[in-house]
């Protein structure tokens, strides 16, 4: 994206509830600063980089994946997150088929795969118009998919994550799980960037 | 509450303006799409946010829909995740109908309906 935007106003009045909360003794500032850490406390894009991987190379494991996304991330040790148990879809990317996630609502999405969310998922320009002009957003963020390519945009607006499995690059065949999951931005993962 | 609806399903969403928090975003009011799957049940939110103790389980569907029911024009697919109260079954026989009178789609999404 590259329409400006800024979390300034959203940061000011986040800050202000806080103040206000901790001042009537609703919340303690260190029980609130506990909470954020269990909620970001292992939430990486490397975790999701690390899924795609190994569905890239274990083809049962790619399987159980798009059919049960929550069951087979847990077999890595893997969750999407949250403070409440969260159902986890993977969505395949395919030559014929491009997914892209979006919470037009608020910007939820799977924290524990992609870590803490960029601004510009949160953005009003980001959830506004992916939903209505996606391949224009797209290419906003250099994505230019072909013509014949049906785009599904996801929007969370329940309980359940979305993380898209991308495309494996071609001439990686050489590559082992690790060095795949280098390949993995986390943009790829929202639908936002190709491999 | 049983599970409705089944994948391939044709549903319309209920055309509601609640006072009160929904995650039945404006632009998804009032559309014709098809179940992809049924999610799992949650607690309503609508009667969740409002901190009341009788929020149903529901089942929770993904409900696909053109872009161009959407928004009137586009060949993307918009998919959502909707709780089964804000379903209804298509009729066939409104189909037509609608077709009469297309083009009524306005740009507007979830806006102040935000999630906490």
């Amino acid at each position: 994206m590259t329409g400006g935007h800024t979390d300034a106003d959203i940061s000011r009045r986040v800050r202000r509830l806080e103040t206000l909360l901790e001042d009537r003794g609703i919340v303690a500032g260190a029980a609130l600063d506990e909470t954020l850490d269990a909620f970001l406390s292992g939430a990486s894009p490397a975790n999701g980089a690390r899924v795609v991987a190994r569905a890239w190379t274990d083809a049962d494991f790619r399987t159980r994946l798009l059919a049960d996304g929550t069951s087979a991330v847990a077999e890595l040790g893997l969750s999407a997150g949250g403070v409440q148990p969260q159902r986890l879809r993977v969505v395949e990317n395919t030559p014929d088929t491009h997914n892209v996630v979006v919470c037009t609502l608020c910007s939820c999405y799977p924290v524990r795969l992609l870590g803490p969310s960029p601004s510009w998922y949160k953005s009003e320009a980001y959830r506004s118009r992916v939903v209505r002009e996606p391949r224009a957003v797209l290419e906003e963020f250099g994505v230019r998919l072909p013509d014949a390519t049906r785009i599904t945009v996801w929007d969370s607006t329940s309980e359940t994550r979305y993380m898209v499995l991308p495309m494996r690059p071609s001439g990686t065949s050489h590559l082992d799980e690790p060095a795949l999951a280098r390949l993995v931005p986390r943009n790829a993962l929202i639908g936002t960037a190709v491999l | 509450m049983s599970d409705r609806f089944s994948a391939g399903a044709r549903v319309r969403t209920v055309h509601h303006d609640p006072p009160h928090h929904t995650r039945l975003p404006r632009y998804a009011r009032g559309k014709r799409g098809t179940v992809v799957e049924p999610e799992g049940r949650a607690l309503l939110a609508d009667r969740n946010a409002q901190g009341r103790g009788d929020a149903p389980l529901e089942q929770v569907y993904a409900v696909s829909f053109p872009a161009r029911e959407l928004w009137g024009e586009g060949d993307h697919d918009v998919v959502l995740d909707l709780f089964e109260s804000y379903l209804e079954d298509d009729d066939p026989g409104d189909r037509a109908e609608a077709a009469a009178a297309p083009g009524t789609s306005r740009a507007q999404t979830g806006g102040k309906d935000g999630k906490p």
